[in-house]
């Protein structure tokens, strides 16, 4: 029997397609929004320190699993692997209702004006695609402040000189500081740094009817025991089912999105949850699977009119693929910094975001969440010489309580030859191409690695800390949990994939909202910019498709 | 089926005659590992007691790191487990080869010389991590008996659904 017709098909239930399928069906439209994931609650990941969204050496208790959902990396060497989700450089985020956004650490950032316009602030960058958005920070105001008010987030960015302008303040106050923030902000006070409390989509008070952050030490990668935290499975996703209008499908794993004679989407086909094809038609279609998984579907739908997938006549569709590449440092201070608040993070500064002399753009430095002991391991094996002997047993005993540590999410430049593409040969469980990942770090964005390193190094030093070590990634290749860039942003459809609200270039109602339309990424963590770019799109869609 | 309780030979052997041989779920075989056979376990104890050593803390294997990578191979790491079989055995052939005798005989100078030069290698690094897990990881998953590392760290057990706060020392 076929399904009945609907008014729009949302795929992925994330950052991007849980406000869009609210908004559609707040509108009065019939929305199906298909999920690829479970719903996974505290309950299901049980403060498992092996086995949440940040380590998942034992598994990725919030999707996808291992088993049906390879992907194909290729390495420096041009060597190609297949890795699975709890393992290898599989860049995943997660795939489950609510996305990332179910277990992140919750910083709620606004891009910068400037980071809207890094070609014209900057120039051009040999061998990046760098280039302007096609909308600019105040295009986006309303909408930030929308997702800032509709999900609810804290904090305090007022003494933030370098923020873009706001009409409305934040709706919670900030989470009471830890420890670290009272040693961080005099430190940045004296090096005449400019310190804040970082926004979180968190509850500081009573908020929406859900209760206030209760300080544990299982926050980021975790589920929120008192949901607290605030992703699209508790706030829009709701919403959108209590109109009736809307029908969430979990499991069901999309194929290839169907054109019709005239080129206008016409269907999602997909696997459901007993892996049975389906085929659901709608006059509207929204793919909102992620940076990586959002290329693929597009390129996993082939047609006359786009022989290499949807949207890909000019071969952008997986191109430019980005994240943040981590810089920072730890230090040991000489004295206990170890709380036990969550979230940890909680303090900020956006003094080296633009302007650093020579380097294109930069990065937000703050503290770090707090770190369950395998945590804090994972973390200082990346910046210190040798984990393990007796000298690490002794490090550990002496660092854990009094390690602090600062790092920021450094904006890359974008590189044509980071890319996302179907592999040939390997197939996922479903029998459908997977992603095959490919690429490297421009050198540029290396270098402003380096500087925000060391900037943090100061920032530490500062404070107190002795020794200091840094950290600088490597040239591989970057996605992961902030992957962004595949379906760009632009006007012109030879030298992007989707016009200033979302929409497909020549295809008339099909969308793609999540970060994978972001130009460039900021030097913060994206999803509150998703957020504001998904409500915005969603608004046109609702003008031009009801 | 009900296990049959092993805590009595005689009444073990009465259960077998009771429930068939089908009710024997306690394993009486060489080793008392799920995957590892006792001579394995003892290569991988002392290359754990390399990465944590013993001090007036437990070392790796004291702490039940052994315990937690055997449990974990027949788990997610179960792939891992012919890199285990391989891995430890190409240790003992070379120990054997450089000094006469398997890896856990020779002398910790020895041994931590021997891993010294093979730390970069792919099955070093994977025993490193797993160690690190099964000793600083949560007891649930087979190692860090009784929290011993967390004790080392100075940090609450059990672990108080976050309101163990600490003075905050206002500066």
């Amino acid at each position: 029997m076929a399904l009945k017709h609907v008014d729009a098909v949302v795929i992925g239930s994330g950052a991007g397609g849980g406000i869009v399928a609210k908004e559609l069906a707040c509108a009065g439209m019939k929305v199906v929004l298909l999920e690829r994931g479970k719903w996974v609650k505290p309950s299901d990941c049980r403060k498992d320190d092996l086995r949440n969204q940040r380590t998942s050496v034992l598994g990725a208790p919030f999707g996808p699993d291992d088993e049906r959902n390879p992907r194909v990396y290729v390495d420096l060497n041009g060597r190609e692997h297949i890795v699975y989700p709890s393992r290898g450089a599989y860049h995943n985020n997660a795939m489950c209702v609510g996305g990332g956004t179910a277990s992140y650490g919750a910083m709620a950032w606004r891009f910068m004006p400037q980071d809207f316009r890094m070609k014209s602030t900057y120039g051009p960058v040999e061998g990046s695609t760098l280039e302007d958005w096609p909308i600019s920070y105040e295009d986006l105001e309303p909408y930030y402040e929308k997702a800032e008010w509709e999900l609810g987030v804290s904090g305090d960015d007022s003494p933030n000189p370098f923020k873009g302008p706001r009409r409305k303040p934040l709706p919670m106050p900030p989470l009471p500081p830890n420890r670290e923030y009272e040693i961080l902000k005099p430190a940045a006070l004296r090096l005449g740094l400019h310190p804040f409390d970082i926004p979180m989509l968190r509850n500081s008070v009573p908020y929406d009817g859900r209760p206030p952050c209760m300080r544990c030490r299982w926050c980021v990668g975790f589920a929120c025991e008192v949901n607290a935290k605030n992703g699209t499975q508790n706030t829009v996703i709701p919403k959108a089912l209590a109109t009736g209008n809307c029908e969430l499908r979990t499991e069901c794993i999309a194929r290839e999105i169907q054109l019709d004679a005239r080129g206008k989407a016409r269907a999602v086909v997909y696997y459901d949850a007993n892996d049975r094809l389906q085929v659901q038609t709608a006059d509207l279609i929204v793919v909102s699977c992620g940076a990586i998984e959002s290329a693929r579907l597009l390129l996993n739908s082939k047609s006359k009119l786009f022989p290499n997938g949807i949207g890909n006549n000019y071969d952008w569709v997986g191109r430019n693929l980005q994240g943040h590449t981590y810089a920072g440092a730890v230090g040991l201070l000489p004295f206990e910094c170890y709380d036990d608040l969550g979230p940890g993070a909680s303090i900020a500064v956006c003094d080296y975001n633009h302007g650093n002399p020579g380097l294109v753009g930069g990065a937000m430095l703050a503290n770090e969440f707090i770190r369950l002991p395998y945590q804090f391991v994972q973390r200082v094996q990346a910046y210190v010489p040798k984990a393990w002997g007796k000298p690490f047993k002794d490090f550990m005993r002496l660092w854990y309580k009094r390690a602090i540590m600062v790092q920021g999410p450094v904006q890359e430049m974008p590189m044509w030859e980071s890319r996302v593409q179907l592999d040939p040969k390997v197939k996922d469980h479903w029998g459908i191409p997977v992603a095959r990942l490919s690429g490297r770090k421009h050198p540029h964005t290396l270098q402003v690695a380096e500087f925000i390193a060391r900037k943090a190094e100061e920032w530490i030093r500062e404070a107190g800390a002795d020794p200091v070590f840094r950290r600088v990634p490597g040239p591989e290749l970057s996605a992961g949990q902030h992957q962004a860039g595949t379906c760009r942003m632009g006007k012109d459809p030879k030298t992007s994939v989707v016009d200033p609200y979302c929409r497909v270039h020549d295809v008339e109602n099909l969308y793609v909202v999540d970060a994978s339309v972001h130009v460039t990424n900021g030097g913060f963590n994206p999803v509150l910019t998703i957020m504001a770019i998904a409500y915005r799109a969603a608004e046109r869609m609702i003008r031009t498709h009801r | 089926m009900p296990r049959a309780k092993c805590w009595n030979r005689r009444r073990f052997l009465h259960s077998l005659l009771v429930a068939g041989p089908s009710a024997v779920s306690c394993r009486r075989t060489a080793s008392r590992y799920r995957f590892l056979t006792d001579a394995e376990a003892s290569t991988l104890a002392a290359i754990c007691d390399q990465i944590i050593p013993a001090d007036d803390f437990p070392s790796a294997s004291q702490a039940g790191v052994v315990d937690f990578i055997d449990i974990q191979l027949t788990g997610p790491y179960r792939y891992l487990q012919r890199a285990y079989r391989e891995g430890l055995l190409q240790i003992d052939r070379e120990a054997q080869a450089q000094f006469g005798r398997r890896f856990a005989e020779l002398s910790p100078a020895q041994q931590q010389a021997f891993l010294e030069e093979r730390e970069k290698t792919e099955f070093f690094r994977m025993v490193r991590d797993h160690t690190l897990q099964g000793y600083y990881g949560d007891p649930r998953h087979g190692g860090n008996h009784d929290a011993i590392s967390w004790r080392m760290l100075g940090i609450p057990n059990p672990p108080v659904r976050g309101r163990d706060h600490y003075e905050l020392e206002r500066s």
